[in-house]
């Protein structure tokens, strides 16, 4: 009955309503399922119509900050864009740490934030504050509207910018008179914006390249970043990893994009990545970059960093390709596109040798160098595993807790960490079967991730088990979210791996600092009970310090599905991270333990 | 380094100018000279920018102005492959004995005086950077008081223009 709509769709055009009621519409169309947010003066028509609508569920959090990272949450967990709402000025300011983390880590976010009235902008007015100008460098765009009648197409633009090309956050400042205005709804069948074309598809010559370059490489290497997971490219890169048998790393970014379990996958690289990853990127004579950016904590010191190394590097991104290391095959498209054409090209190439070979002539020339090389990393990886001390004081090994929760939760939960040493030692320590199994901040390092980002994750997944890994030092900075977890019927869990520091920072005091312990005291055993605060927010808290308590803590924490739980793991407090690539040196420096580098001389290739 | 002519085509919108300046500014490049205006598309401004980077910078800069979803289109136009303009006014000491011998200056750089006082003279006058800072130099020492100078503004030569790209909509993702 196209008559019938057409004579709806004009009704609907020509109805009056607000331009927050038009904003509310325009979110619905734009497929939003989940709002994190907190009214406030300038924001306050919005919420009105959003009381109404039976799509969005609007989840009244404690600080914008866990808003902003609980959309974060959402969108890593579930692929789809991340929704939050704020008011002006403190509002909108308290969104900028989220903005900037998900701009770092490319997460799709919209952020809607009331601004003051139009007329009112640029007089300093109560709670203003120019927060497009704030976040211009830290979002992929932003907007600020002052007429009702730009909300709906600008609401689609904002959509289509986050989710598109290289994922980010969109910022959509709205002036108060403008959401109070009357207008008419027409959400926009398509968007006009010139500047913005993304290039999906890559360029089949530089496939056909790379393609020759990886079947002649003597020594691969697969470097796989979060790109691959914001593709949903997992099922393509394993296909490839297959057909190639090329040894695989997947950076802090990437954890799950390829199964830990797969015979190829070395680890993570990077500062605290395994030997085998590290050595393989740097004794590489080809470097296969996907959706990757050849970050400071991956390459350590640059001008050392895989030196023999060819580097083709394919990124949705034209201005990650060649920025730190220069690319010998750039590749510009989306990472599951170019994956899919590589295999295609890899199969074709395999074809004509073989066709050659039927001739009686000699072909893969690389070919049993490479299998060899596959099986040192192979080998390099069986020597030296990621491992811990037990501590000999009978006290509880943050590692243990941490491989403990992963064997109870099992490949099929979500797990969240904050910044620091739980954070490495959680991409470390639970076996990553699936990708956005595990969500962190990889760029900015936000501390106090953890438990507003395992919000949105869970919501966005209500079916799985999320477990928030924190540290003593971040669980203090937001978790004041427990309230609205507990409050909203959000059961996530949190293990809080206290060692009563801000642990990461002491192990650089321990390191490079002589043992001069300069404010990374937190007395968080005493002050305060993590347990009593849990139960305070409505939550269960639960204790464990003792090795042999784990698995039972840990069971009694999975049994509780109904309300949020907290468990304070009282942890060995001068266990450190390793290995470790100190920052600025090169990533030959590798140390495995304190003053303990691994045997290279042993572990040459060909041996 | 060396300097690099940019012309980018931006959407005539609030902001533009101050992500494009604020882009320069948070990755490190700086701006020689930037002149803005509009096209013969009034949705569309034109941006001249010159900038003192090596190449492999230049890069980046390109690259990463690209990102902005305001900018269209960026040319970077190779020394000598454009016409390129400034203009300047300066107000320049000139009494009764001198007044003849900068009149000649200005005569000889096809320059040309727009304001007279007693005592002093406004020249008007547009070239490129190099012909400007000849001129200059020539003033110089009858005594500039007051020199206001514009950014450069640059096109390609020949028929090929840069302006010419369709504004195609598409479908919004969801």
């Amino acid at each position: 009955m196209p008559r019938f709509e057409d004579a709806h769709r004009k009704a609907v055009m020509n109805e009056q309503i607000t331009g927050a009621q038009s904003l509310i519409r325009a979110l619905e169309c734009a497929g939003v399922d989940t709002v994190f947010g907190i009214p406030g003066g300038a924001i306050l028509p919005a919420y009105d119509p959003l009381l109404d609508s039976q799509q969005i569920r609007h989840i009244l959090v404690r600080h914008e900050q866990g808003a902003g990272h609980a959309a974060e949450g959402y969108a890593q967990a579930t692929g789809r864009v991340g929704v939050c709402l704020a008011t002006s000025g403190p509002g909108a300011t308290n969104l900028v740490t989220p903005l900037a983390n998900a701009h770092m880590d490319s997460v799709p976010v919209v952020a809607v934030t009331g601004q003051v009235p139009s007329g009112a902008i640029g007089s300093d007015a109560f709670q203003e504050a120019d927060i497009r100008g704030i976040t211009m460098p830290i979002t992929k765009h932003s907007y600020l509207v002052t007429d009702a009648a730009d909300i709906p197409r600008t609401i689609a633009e904002a959509f289509h910018i986050a989710s598109t090309g290289r994922p980010g956050p969109v910022l959509v400042d709205i002036a108060k008179d403008a959401l109070q205005a009357r207008t008419t709804f027409d959400y926009p069948a398509t968007v006009s914006l010139p500047g913005y074309r993304p290039v999906t598809k890559p360029h089949g010559k530089q496939i056909r390249e790379a393609a020759r370059l990886m079947g002649k490489a003597e020594r691969p290497v697969l470097y796989v970043g979060g790109g691959v997971i914001k593709a949903n490219a997992a099922a393509e890169l394993e296909q490839l990893a297959d057909l190639s048998q090329i040894p695989v790393v997947t950076t802090l970014m990437a954890r799950g994009a390829l199964p830990d379990s797969h015979p190829s996958h070395l680890g993570m690289p990077g500062m605290h990545g395994s030997v085998a990853a590290v050595a393989a990127l740097q004794r590489a004579d080809l470097i296969v970059s996907l959706g990757a950016r050849f970050d400071d904590r991956v390459t350590g010191r640059l001008d050392t960093f895989a030196p023999e190394a060819k580097v083709v590097h394919a990124d949705i991104d034209p201005a990650e390709i060649s920025k730190n290391r220069l690319a010998d095959v750039p590749i510009v498209g989306d990472c599951r596109e170019i994956i899919v054409e590589l295999v295609a090209a890899l199969r074709e190439d395999r074809a004509s040798e073989a066709d050659v070979n039927a001739a009686g002539h000699t072909v893969d020339p690389a070919g049993g160098r490479a299998s060899a090389w596959a099986a040192w990393a192979r080998g390099l990886a069986e020597r030296y595993p990621l491992g811990y001390e037990i501590p000999d004081d009978g006290s509880l090994s943050p590692q243990l807790v941490i491989e403990r929760i992963a064997a109870a939760a099992g490949p099929e939960a979500v797990y969240v960490a904050g910044v620091g040493q739980h954070q490495m030692w959680a991409s470390q320590f639970v076996p990553y079967e699936r990708p956005r199994a595990w969500i962190n901040s990889g760029g900015l390092g936000t501390m106090g991730y953890a438990v507003p980002a395992a919000m949105g994750a869970q919501v966005g997944e209500p079916g799985r088990t999320v477990w928030a890994i924190d540290g003593d030092g971040c669980f203090q900075m937001t978790n004041q979210e427990l309230a609205t977890c507990a409050i909203e019927r959000i059961p996530i869990k949190v293990a809080v791996i206290n060692n009563s520091a801000l642990g990461m920072v002491r192990q650089w005091q321990t390191l490079f600092y002589e043992g001069r312990y300069s404010n990374t005291d937190l007395p968080s055993t005493r002050i305060p009970d993590f347990a009593k605060l849990a139960e305070a927010y409505g939550c269960v808290g639960l204790r464990c310090d003792k090795p042999d308590d784990v698995d039972s803590v840990v069971a009694q924490a999975m049994e509780i599905t109904d309300r949020p739980v907290v468990v304070d793991f009282a942890v060995h407090r001068d266990a450190m991270v390793w290995p470790m690539v100190a920052a600025g040196t090169s990533n030959d420096d590798i140390l495995v333990a304190r003053d303990m580098a691994p045997a290279w001389d042993r572990e040459e290739e060909g041996q | 380094m060396s300097r690099h002519t940019l012309s980018v085509l931006v959407e005539n919108t609030p902001g533009v100018l101050a992500r494009i300046s604020s882009l320069f500014s948070r990755r490190g490049f700086n701006i020689d000279s930037l002149a803005v205006g509009p096209t013969e598309n009034p949705e569309i401004s034109r941006m001249t920018i010159v900038v003192n980077v090596a190449d492999s910078p230049l890069e980046q800069v390109t690259k990463q102005l690209n990102k902005l979803v305001n900018v269209i289109k960026i040319v970077i136009l190779e020394p000598g492959q454009g016409v390129e303009r400034e203009l300047v006014l300066v107000k320049v000491r000139a009494d009764p004995a001198t007044r003849g011998q900068v009149l000649e200056a200005v005569q000889l750089f096809r320059a040309k005086v727009v304001d007279v006082a007693p005592d002093a003279v406004t020249i008007e006058a547009t070239g490129n950077s190099e012909k400007l800072s000849a001129l200059l130099r020539v003033l110089e020492p009858y005594g500039i008081r007051e020199l206001v100078q514009s950014g450069m503004v640059a096109v390609g030569r020949g028929s090929r223009s840069i302006t010419d790209r369709a504004l195609r909509p598409v479908a919004p993702a969801r």
